[in-house]
């Protein structure tokens, strides 16, 4: 069956606000649902409140409304713009949700528009515990024994029939929050009552336990001729009981012989086919360790992580596909994108294994619970590719952005035995460094096994590196061993480190491509991976596609955590368009399977590796660039620049020196004073005790923060001694080679320029006021747009400074400062000449495309030729507001006070008349119950008294 | 160090390897695989009789030999090729690990070769012969002998020696299963389904066939070019005369073809993995399939004149399937018994079950 012909006009709803449990993947899937719409020449209508998104952009849809994800706002829309129908699987459960309340109050039959992709009878069996198990039973798929109470008298019971451990489920919460497992009466008691107050139908489901049984995923489609097929399957390092997000997870399963695989393959296909879903699907199994015995335990109906995941993982455009299909196609129909040859309808064969390694945010909420259960944590992931486990397991680890380059752990190293013994039992985001470590001091594999339930096959390839680790050291690094470090997939520098010897000879990786098909069909996906002692299949596709044009590289922006979100990727997304308008091939180098940009057809072709000096020089050397940018990855980008200068690639853009420039302090100090142009005072310190004598002749309160960090990572207040000492422990804690700039705190309006410059002009697109006091993280401050308590001379006081300050720095591109307005003064706080958090919230709410600009400028344009004129941009006649989203339900121990440290995961645009109608917009759009009575609360901190 | 050994191509290529299972100088055919699991299938299916198989997924043997997955008594293949071979298998049912079984089936196995770069050319070049050896300059007589080398016979070679009898739990029918060189699922998938089996070897008549008063016949997969075996073509002929009904897999699609008056041609590279999409006609349906075929039924004019094309690979347009219109027999050139791959079309067995059934009432 071809393309619904009845469907013209099709409404997406987004997923709202990066929340933990609900991130980056859904912008990849709406913005691939909406292009796979377009393409099909319908009218798309898209909804969705997060500006930081690609799928927003006006390219994407033809209507865009950036508007609070609640029933009344999509209501009026549907009334307003009467679409005939409505796609409801590619907006993670906050779409999904939406879409079948809106269908089960009848409004969309009133409306006439048709549910696409799930109807609410499939959604409701899957969704509704108790009915979800039903439908199981029925088709004689085995589920956990457990029931749903709505009380917590009636979980007590269950429990004590079943017995302890159980597992607390609450029903429809984004990943599993309020869950957890209860051991005891106590903890039930407490874990139950949570759960039931988190679930918006007051309702859990109380299990058995089975933890350590395998966990085993599989993503599936199905179209409506009842064509399934199954596209990936996953392996959970950690055995059931930690989240599957919150999981090590390998691709294709490896411990499965094919009678395992094929039994829960064939679960997948008939779950997916009793559920009559019409698009993808992911269903979840335990598997019990030594038998066939296994259960369901969870089945999505819908696009989610997972899916984007396996399509990253395979090749396969799992969101166009099921977009496809929810307007009529069956998979038969559609083509493979990757061979161009064979069609949609099959599974793909994978010629190497996929490693995804979950982000935590521990390193922002240092007091915060590490562990791990059944309610997600982890804010990002990144994968990695690789011919083994051992590679890729390295690979992930060194792009995670902790601090490694190996799974050696330092803080572990000199912890006494039993203390690594004991740390064993942890299930926390460390564990995999600590069985590491635990191999390395000669722990059995036996013993491990037994404490941590991890399958032994994992545990055996980690004692792979450990022997290679230890016989590295002991006999030092010859060509064989070198070889095989490469293999295994160590860095010189770490292979250096742990030999003490010198790499003589260097040995760049050659690449892979991801052809769906394991080679078995000649494909042309520009999508590749790096490998050692291989053809470098890279090289043999540029040879055969010269185009004659100039390469760029776009270097990408890792993890999503907290302080560098989608908004990153969202400008380098931009960047890559922009540099291909300007007739440049384009090459992006990006590790997080979540992204737009990691989509093999957003770049000319993308290197899914991560970005660490040596994997991006490989990258470089292959593919030979005219220039690489690194202005748009965020700091993961950024870091790489001396790395790169100093091996003689050129940076476009704004020169390398100029970032050193804004971050040392004494280059900037002496910059601002010949510009004239005021800072609040301060120092740089390198150990605590110089921070102290620093914080005491600037006068407390002060400001901490790590020199080379965009926009807060570890900056703090502190108000005392005692503080100073406390923060500088746990800033030192990480791996730091920059000092430690400590300011004397003003508390002012604090606003925000976000600016192109082309080296002779500037164009500010619009000036913000953050709401907060100084001193909270901007990213954490609801940023007002137009700032509203600047007079005309201020402004432009605000203009001039930020023009000769960009001029002084070489910009050629974007740059963002932050000042504080004190005692009707101006002072810089911080000068990053590169692009920042706000920078797709203000293109969004000014409608300048202010990532084409800058990197046209970049490229050497003038802004005077670019039609959006110079100076400051004109001010619309409405007010925007972007209201921060935090995910602090999901941590427990997470002080939710906020501070110079971000903590938002997301964010959210309000846009109104007037500042009031935005700011309500903004916070209803956040999540913020806004009700007319209430009381409020007011709690100061000691610190905060006087 | 590891000795080096060596594949060297029919085309001159040569590429370079550790060895594991038995060692010696060994010819073959080399053909691939995509499956990414079933290794244990692959190893023991007769079909790859004479052939050198190279597994396309990097980890083999993750989780070790398990004897009581395999699909025929011994491995029929001539040599195995992986990127790596898993020491330290994890699985509650591995017996041991994949070397010490190749040792004891005496299989050449060979590891650490680029087998991404070795499947590409034989995707551009076609099936050929190789051989793997101590040396990578093989002596003028090695190399007449790699490319004179044919599989030949292959069908009698991998055939049961004598007639045998499974009898199902509650036996409601009986099958022949005519053994080319059967995968033991499909024995399974019939006694399941409530038939007796009894397996005759490739050389049994077809009178010798109808005087065990089958209810219907399995005409097996195998190995090798169906062409050759003229004598089974002859009897085939004769027993479809019988109007007994018929379910041909694999090997046994092509033979009932050829019996029927078609003809067969070598597939540049084959099918061999486990996510072959085939697609129904009439209902446009398509299941995912377990493959392991070099050669393929031809249609168009050469299809014989009583048989309609049931099933398409989605790939490259094949014969994936025959019905026949005058007689009571229907074939399929994947493998709807699976053992690797998805069980998507064992309801096949259902449809032959069906088939017999009709019969049997045609006939009371």
């Amino acid at each position: 069956m071809p393309l619904d012909t009845d469907i013209k006009r099709v409404m997406v709803i987004g997923s709202g606000p990066i929340v933990i449990g609900q991130a980056a993947e859904f912008d990849y899937a709406g913005t691939q649902a909406c292009r796979a719409l377009k393409e099909e020449g319908l009218e798309v209508l898209l909804v969705n409140s997060n500006p930081a998104t690609i799928m927003t952009d006006k390219v994407m849809a033809d209507h865009i409304y950036i508007e609070p994800l609640t029933l009344t706002t999509l209501e009026r829309i549907i009334e307003k713009e009467k679409p005939d129908s409505l796609l409801s699987t590619l907006g993670g459960q906050t779409g999904l949700t939406l879409s079948m309340q809106l269908a089960k109050e009848g409004f969309l039959e009133a409306h006439g528009v048709r549910l696409l992709g799930a109807n609410p009878e499939t959604i409701a069996k899957a969704e509704d515990r108790q009915r979800f198990k039903d439908t199981m039973l029925e088709i004689g798929e085995p589920v956990i024994p457990s029931q749903v109470v709505t009380n917590v008298a009636a979980a007590l019971a269950f429990a004590e029939e079943i017995g302890y451990p159980v597992i607390v489920r609450p029903a429809f919460t984004l990943g599993g929050s309020g869950g957890g497992i209860a051991g005891t009466e106590a903890e039930l008691r407490e874990i139950a009552g949570n759960g039931l107050r988190m679930s918006p139908i007051t309702q859990i489901l109380v299990e058995k336990c089975i933890s350590g049984w395998k966990e085993i995923e599989f993503e599936g489609m199905r179209d409506r001729n009842g064509n399934v097929i199954t596209i990936c399957s996953m392996e959970n390092f950690d055995p059931v009981g930690v989240h599957t997000g919150d999981s090590i997870v390998i691709a294709p399963a490896v411990t499965l012989a094919d009678r395992e695989y094929q039994m829960l393959r064939s679960a997948t296909r008939k779950i997916i086919d009793t559920l009559g879903i019409e698009g993808g699907c992911n269903c979840q199994f335990a598997l019990h360790p030594t038998s066939f015995e296994y259960a369901v335990i969870e089945v999505n109906p819908r696009v989610s992580r997972s899916s984007a995941l396996a399509s990253k993982a395979t090749g396969y455009p799992i969101a166009k596909v099921a977009a496809k299909i929810a307007v009529g196609y069956t998979l038969d129909e559609i083509k493979n994108a990757v061979t161009g040859k064979t069609s949609a309808c099959f599974e793909p064969a994978l010629d190497y294994v996929v490693v995804k390694l979950p982000k935590w945010p521990f390193d922002k909420f240092v007091y915060g619970k590490r562990t791990l259960g059944t309610q997600m944590k982890a804010t990002g992931e990144v994968m990695a590719i690789g011919p083994t486990f051992e590679q890729a397991i390295m690979k992930a680890v060194r792009g995670a952005e902790i601090s490694l380059d190996s799974l050696n752990l330092p803080k572990l190293k000199d912890k006494p035995m039993d203390a690594i013994g004991r740390l064993l039992h942890n299930c926390d985001d460390e564990r995999l460094f600590v069985v590491f470590e635990a191999l390395k001091r000669g722990i059995s594999i036996e013993e491990i096994a037994e404490i941590t339930m991890i399958d032994r096959w994992f545990l055996h390839k980690l004692n792979r590196l450990v022997a290679f680790e230890q016989t590295l050291e002991r006999d030092g690094l010859d060509d064989e061993r070198y070889l095989e470090g490469k293999k295994l997939g160590y860095p010189d520098r770490v292979l250096e480190r742990i030999s003490g010897g010198r790499v003589e000879r260097h040995l760049s990786a050659g690449y892979r491509m991801v052809d769906t098909c394991a080679a078995e069909f000649e494909a042309q996906t520009p999508y590749f991976y790096a490998d050692y002692a291989c053809e470098n299949e890279a090289a043999a596709f540029l040879a055969k596609h010269d185009t004659g044009k100039r390469r760029v590289i776009v270097f990408g922006s890792g993890p999503i955590r907290i302080g560098q979100g989608i908004e990153f990727d969202y400008a380098s997304v931009h960047c890559v368009w922009s540099l291909k308008q300007a007739g440049f091939e384009v090459v992006i180098v990006n590790n997080n399977p979540e992204t737009v940009s990691t989509d093999f057809d957003t770049a000319d072709r993308l290197y899914f590796e991560p970005l660490t000096p040596e994997d991006v020089m490989n990258v470089v050397e292959t593919e030979q660039p005219y220039g690489v940018v690194v202005a748009f990855g965020g700091q993961t980008a950024i870091k790489l620049t001396r790395h790169l200068v100093a091996r003689g690639v050129r940076i476009l853009g704004t020169p390398a020196d100029s970032i050193d420039a804004a971050e040392d302090r004494e280059r900037f100090d002496a910059l601002l004073s010949r510009l004239r142009i005021r800072r609040p005072r301060g120092q740089t310190v390198k150990t605590a005790q110089q921070a102290l004598v620093a914080a005491n002749e600037l006068g407390y309160p002060v400001l901490i923060r790590p020199s080379y960090v965009l926009g807060g990572q570890n900056m703090i207040i502190a108000f005392s001694d005692e503080d100073v000492t406390e923060y500088m422990g746990i800033i030192l804690r990480h791996e730091i080679d920059n000092p430690i700039l400590i300011d004397q705190y003003l508390r002012g309006t604090e606003i925000e320029v976000d600016a192109i410059c082309d080296g002779e002009d500037i164009l500010i697109p619009g000036i913000m006021e953050h709401i907060e006091r100084a001193g909270v993280h901007s990213g954490d401050s609801i940023a007002v747009y137009p700032a509203w308590n600047l007079n005309g001379p201020l402004i432009e006081r605000v203009i001039d400074h930020s023009k000769r300050l960009a001029l002084a720095l070489d910009t050629r591109g974007l740059i963002n400062i932050q000042y504080v307005i004190y005692e009707n003064e101006i002072y810089v706080i911080e000068v990053n000449p590169r692009s920042s958090r706000t920078v797709p919230y203000i293109s969004k709410v000014t409608g300048v495309p202010m990532v084409d600009l800058a990197t046209r400028a970049m490229l050497g344009e003038k802004l005077t030729d670019m039609g959006f004129g110079t100076g400051l941009y004109q001010t619309p006649p409405y007010v925007a507001v972007k209201v921060p989203v935090f995910s602090f339900e999901k941590l427990a121990d997470v002080d939710i006070l906020l501070d110079p440290e971000m903590k938002s995961t997301g964010e959210v645009l309000g846009i109104g008349k007037t500042r009031d109608e935005a700011l309500y917009k903004g916070l209803v759009a956040a999540g913020y119950n806004m009700k007319r009575r209430g009381g409020l609360l007011v709690t100061v901190r000691d610190s905060d008294k006087g | 160090m590891e000795q080096a050994r060596y594949l060297i191509l029919e085309d001159g290529r040569v590429f370079k390897g550790k060895p594991f299972g038995a060692s010696g100088q060994v010819t073959g055919e080399i053909v691939f695989t995509t499956a990414m699991t079933g290794y244990l299938e692959t190893l023991t299916d007769p079909s790859y009789y004479g052939q050198m198989v190279v597994q396309t997924f990097p980890l083999i043997g993750n989780y070790g030999v398990i004897p009581e997955d395999f699909e025929g008594a011994a491995p029929a293949l001539k040599a195995y090729i992986v990127r790596n071979w898993c020491q330290e298998p994890s699985n509650f049912r591995s017996e041991e690990d994949l070397d010490a079984f190749l040792l004891s089936a005496n299989v050449v196995g060979l590891w650490d070769v680029d087998t991404r770069e070795l499947v590409k050319i034989i995707r551009e070049r076609g099936v050929m012969n190789a051989v793997i050896a101590d040396s990578p300059d093989l002596g003028e007589r090695a190399l007449q002998e790699l490319r004179a080398y044919r599989i030949e016979r292959a069908v009698e070679q991998v055939s049961c020696g004598a007639e045998r009898t499974q009898r199902a739990e509650d036996g409601k029918r009986s099958v022949v299963l005519w053994d080319f060189g059967a995968k033991r699922n499909i024995a399974r998938e019939l006694l399941r389904r409530g038939c007796d089996v009894t397996s005759v070897p490739a050389g049994a008549t077809a009178a010798e066939i109808l005087a065990l008063r089958p209810d219907g016949v399995m005409l097996s997969n195998g190995p090798g070019d169906p062409a050759e075996n003229t004598g089974i073509i002859r009897e085939l002929g004769r027993l479809c005369e019988a109007r007994v009904p018929i379910f041909g897999i694999c090997l046994g699609h092509q033979l009932l073809a050829l019996a029927q008056g078609g003809r067969t041609m070598k597939l540049k590279y084959g099918h061999r993995g486990a996510n072959q999409p085939v697609q129904e006609r009439g209902t446009k349906r398509v299941y995912i399939t377990s493959q392991n075929h070099g050669y393929a039924v031809m249609t168009q004019d050469a299809l014989p004149k009583n048989a309609v094309v049931s099933f398409t690979n989605l790939n490259d347009d094949t014969c994936e399937g025959l019905d026949y219109t005058d007689l009571p027999a229907f074939s399929v050139q994947f493998h709807p018994e699976a053992c690797a791959g998805p069980l998507d079309t064992r309801f096949l067995f259902d449809r032959f079950i069906r088939l017999m059934e009709a019969a049997q009432s045609a006939r009371a």
